[in-house]
């Protein structure tokens, strides 16, 4: 497939919400001239098997992700810290799952 | 009363042979994108169709069934639009070889939805009670098509000089074949007496509105009407036809009754 729009087009972050969703989730990226066409496209890249009853597009240009290499100094200090979590509470047998 | 089986069939086959049409650039899309996109509405038409086939075969009876009317009839037994037969790319003389052109593909889908988006929204309130349920499931098909093509019409009107001049080249080209929407077939007009169906013309003035609107808007010039009309309706179809129903029908043909 000869694809040289795809030199000129920016690259799109698709969000999909699905009907029982609360939110938005990412479901992938494509090309488009602009925000409305990446919309349409999305349409029919990502919600072509039901997926979803709502989507955001992005430009993945407007993203700042954080530094793979920052991965240590980020994210391992939270590894021992279980009491984070809320995970030493005893709750009432009758409040059922929370 | 119920829509005559012509009238069924005059819908089917111009469904069908616009999504075999489209169907081509299966793989051979512009870009990834767009190429699931045409390949989505080629779908969403074999849908229809294929709505249409299972219910004309029940009205038939006999051994009539949805594959038997779709790759055991042939071109002069078929009665779609000549619009849809036509290939991607514009007018060249018999097996003259032609690299497809996507121009021509948006243009006559948007034609086509154009016409659709306003039919199947009056079918809705047939008295054919199957024909409305069918219409009020495809309209929102229809206007999704007609949203898709607008939106590269104006793209490519409003675009290159080389897409405005690709996009009025498949304008001028297609044009005549839209006069054919508003002659009335024998079928058509048995539908419009006894089930409720729009008299073809009575779309005319609509589909105008719309379509001058989307050319105005992707600066294309809106090509005068001639004299030419075609006459798929009735059965009498351009050479295309026989060859896009020859590839799509040799399987079924040569395995004839095959299951998956």
């Amino acid at each position: 497939m000869s694809t040289p729009a795809l030199k000129d087009w920016p690259l799109w972050e698709v969000f999909v919400r699905s009907k029982q969703g609360l939110e938005h989730k990412h479901c992938g990226s494509l090309h488009a001239a602009d925000a409305a066409q990446a919309l349409r496209l999305a349409r029919d890249v990502y919600t072509r098997r039901q997926e979803g009853v709502s989507i955001w597009v992005v430009p993945s240009a407007a993203i700042t992700a954080s530094n793979p290499d920052d991965k240590a100094e980020l994210f391992d200090p939270a590894a021992d810290k279980i009491y984070r979590h809320p995970s030493f509470y005893d709750l009432p047998d009758d409040l059922g799952n929370m | 009363m119920n829509a005559p089986t012509d009238y069924l069939l005059q819908l089917a086959d111009t469904a069908l042979v616009l999504a075999q049409r489209n169907a081509e650039w299966c793989g051979h899309g512009p870009v990834l994108e767009e190429d699931l996109a045409m390949a989505n509405i080629s779908l969403d038409l074999i849908g229809q169709a294929r709505y249409l086939y299972q219910y004309a075969a029940a009205g038939l009876g006999g051994d009539a069934s949805e594959d038997r009317l779709a790759y055991f009839r042939d071109a002069n037994e078929y009665r779609c639009l000549t619009l849809v037969e036509l290939p991607n790319h514009g007018p060249r003389s018999g097996g003259a070889a032609c690299a497809p052109d996507y121009a021509t593909t948006i243009v006559r889908n948007f034609l086509h939805a154009a016409l659709m988006a306003l039919l199947w929204a009056e079918l809705q309130h047939s008295s054919d009670t199957q024909l409305a349920a069918i219409a009020a499931r495809s309209v929102k098909e229809a206007r999704y098509h007609l949203r898709h093509c607008g939106d590269w019409l104006l793209r490519f009107g409003d675009g290159t000089a080389e897409s405005h001049a690709r996009a009025q080249a498949a304008l001028d080209h297609l044009w005549p074949y839209t006069q054919e929407f508003w002659t009335p077939s024998p079928a058509e007009l048995a539908a419009c007496a006894h089930a409720g169906a729009p008299h073809p013309a009575s779309l005319h003035a609509a589909w105008d509105n719309r379509v001058d609107a989307a050319i105005a808007a992707a600066t294309l010039q809106r090509p005068p009407n001639c004299g030419f009309l075609c006459r798929g309706k009735f059965g009498q179809h351009s050479e295309h036809l026989s060859y896009l129903l020859a590839e799509m029908q040799v399987v079924a043909r040569a395995h004839p009754d095959a299951v998956w």
